[in-house]
């Protein structure tokens, strides 16, 4: 359609600017969130979770973060009501894109609390069923998604229940605590690679496979993972063997060296959290983005069955890097200054719940909200005892934030629509 | 940019390090009562009111410390402990502060000269008051480790056996307040009665101090049961 050549470049640039400061957003507000944890339990410095942030948020944004974009971008709305009219579903996507954008920097200027994914999701929903028509949203897949923010919490609080109780049992009960953590740990950490490589094998590198013509079954891929595992748990056996007890830090507290070396695990736990955090939240930058590129790299035609191209996810991981680097790290400053009381063994079962299970969501091709997840491991640990205060005042603040977050990114998303509508004339 | 939805917010401040540092501050104070009876016993009214006044700044400390306790405990804290018994823990804690002062302010008011013949035992069971109060600071002195461990396993046991120690203690102290009630009796005939009455005051004074802490113990029984 002549419209698309006319435009289409102005198209994807807009989209491809609204969609890197979406990124920006997430790298500078909600990476500090996912990597709080860890910072707090003073397991890592500032520095080295902004390194392994960097490292791991886009390499989880860029391997792993390809099924969330795919929901994003196709999955929420039903593109066969947009065959006769392409450029409201591109029109539809800038639009969502500029609503939860400007909803991020209007929430965290006020200082209220606001979710990346809640308003990118909201944001689509709005434009495609007051913008279009209500037939124009895919309800199935959306009540799917709903549902999936209420079990991202729940499930992430049983995995830290039962991982916290298993340290409990294998570790901090015993008599010798430190010698026991020194041999069980090495069993998390292989956990840890096997999940991370799992998840991007069976999901993520489908588009790094299917260009190459390889494909791998679901043996190959355990396989593959349990040899990665395995290298993670050695080298962190080899990074435990360093750590050696001082007997002056037991006066005080008799687990101090025990929680030392449980530090060493959340390194691992660390690097986890980021890539689960990337692969999930990536998708609410360039999701709309890879909707409007395809769209207008295929003149219009919705039916043709495009495939991402790499650069996309390339920008989204590029943006959350650049926002880290500018202002993650003060954010995250503030958090980890502010989380006083949690300790290694506590951040780590929390920590490892909320990643698993948003790893997990993002093989599903599912976006859910880290910041929930992460509540919601927080809570199972201190179900299991594990935590001395968890203020639920905040803790409902900030469950009940969609409530405002799911509207607000709606009705920006329905105006830009229209506004977009009016000054291209359509 | 503030962050509400900042994970930091919802973590409040552990309840357990500001009842171990009020307990500090009690005992610090019920460990000069020693020092005390020793100055009025040597008739030194100087020196007795000087350890008072710390005795007094210490009891003040400590209530502060409480007042901030109770100011940041909201009901919608989610501890792994009940927050009746912290707020139970720590107003027992007050009270042995409090009965501390009290006790020397009889004494040191009414400059009570207690009779000679009661020093020693008078001495022996203040010093097993303290001695309960200190096990009683033990006890709560492994809240942070009972953190720790989840409240499960060895811990639990071993706090359980301070308890147990803490109980034997206050019988001891018990026999003690009997034994020097007795003598007192004996002696109450040649003594001016208003001061007999006071010093019976005082005795039971000190005898409430290992009940208190006896009390603190139980509580932290509770706290371990739920």
């Amino acid at each position: 359609m002549e419209f698309f050549t006319e435009y289409g470049t102005i198209l994807i640039l807009l989209a491809a600017c609204c969609g890197f400061f979406m990124a920006w957003g997430v790298g500078a507000n909600d990476v500090a969130n996912a990597m709080g944890t860890s910072v707090g339990s003073k397991a890592l410095t500032i520095k080295q979770a902004i390194l392994i942030a960097m490292v791991f948020e886009f390499a989880g944004a860029y391997l792993a973060g390809g099924e969330v974009t795919s929901t994003i971008r196709k999955g929420i709305v039903d593109s066969a009501i947009f065959k006769d009219r392409p450029e409201d579903l591109v029109f539809g996507m800038l639009s969502a894109l500029l609503a939860a954008g400007s909803w991020l920097a209007i929430a965290s200027f006020k200082g209220w609390p606001v979710s990346t994914t809640h308003s990118i999701v909201g944001a689509i929903v709005g434009f495609a069923a007051v913008g279009v028509s209500p037939d124009a949203v895919n309800w199935g897949k959306v009540g799917t998604i709903v549902m999936s923010w209420l079990v991202s919490p729940i499930m992430a609080g049983t995995l830290s229940f039962a991982l916290f109780r298993s340290v409990q049992h294998l570790i901090l009960l015993q008599d010798d605590p430190f010698t026991k953590a020194k041999r069980y740990i090495p069993i998390y950490m292989f956990f840890v690679g096997f999940l991370i490589a799992m998840v991007t094998l069976l999901k993520g590198l489908k588009h790094v496979f299917k260009d190459n013509g390889m494909s791998l079954t679901f043996l190959d891929s355990a396989l593959i993972a349990s040899v990665v595992g395995l290298l993670v748990a050695i080298l962190g056996s080899y990074l435990l063997s360093k750590v050696k007890r001082d007997l002056s830090l037991e006066t005080d507290n008799r687990f101090a060296n025990v929680e030392r070396v449980f530090a060493v695990l959340m390194i691992f736990t660390a690097c986890s959290m980021a890539f689960a955090h990337g692969s999930n939240d990536v998708a609410n930058a360039v999701g709309p983005l890879a909707a409007v590129v395809s769209i207008v790299g295929s003149g219009g035609d919705i039916a043709a069955k495009t495939s991402m191209p790499p650069w996309i996810l390339l920008l989204g991981g590029g943006g959350i890097v650049v926002g880290l680097a500018t202002y993650g790290y003060k954010v995250m400053g503030t958090i980890g200054r502010k989380i006083t009381e949690l300790t290694p063994s506590r951040g780590f079962a929390a920590e490892l719940g909320a990643a698993a299970t948003v790893v997990i969501a993002s093989g599903t091709g599912l976006p859910i909200s880290t910041t929930h997840t992460l509540v919601g491991a927080v809570l199972g640990v201190g179900l299991a005892r594990g935590i001395g205060a968890i203020d639920l005042r905040m803790v409902g603040s900030i469950f009940l934030s969609w409530l405002v977050t799911l509207p607000a990114g709606a009705g920006l998303s329905i105006m830009f629509f229209f506004m977009f509508k009016a000054s291209f004339g359509l | 940019m503030t962050l509400s939805n900042s994970i930091s917010n919802i973590f409040g401040v552990s309840p357990i390090k500001p009842i171990q540092n009020h307990m500090a501050e009690v005992i610090s104070c019920v460990t000069k009562l020693e020092e005390f009876l020793n100055a009025t016993f040597d008739d030194d009214w100087v020196k007795a009111a000087e350890v008072f006044d710390l005795i007094s700044a210490d009891e003040q400390s400590a209530d502060k410390l409480k007042k901030e306790f109770r100011m940041h405990m909201p009901k919608s804290l989610f501890m792994p402990v009940s927050r009746g018994d912290l707020l139970s823990i720590i107003t027992q804690q007050d009270n042995i502060a409090n009965l501390t002062k009290d006790i020397c302010g009889i004494i040191l008011g009414r400059q009570m000269a207690i009779p000679k013949a009661l020093h020693a035992d008078f001495l022996g069971f203040v010093g097993s008051s303290t001695v309960t109060c200190e096990k009683a600071h033990g006890a709560i002195n492994e809240l942070d480790e009972l953190l720790e461990t989840g409240f499960a396993g060895a811990e639990v046991k071993f706090v359980q056996k301070l308890i147990r120690e803490l109980a034997a203690q206050e019988q001891k102290v018990d026999k003690k307040e009997l034994k020097l009630r007795k003598k007192l009796f004996n002696l109450e005939a040649e003594l001016p009665p208003v001061n007999v009455i006071f010093m019976y005051n005082i005795i039971d004074q000190i005898g409430a101090l290992a009940d208190t802490a006896e009390m603190i113990g139980n509580q932290v029984e509770l706290l371990l049961a739920k």
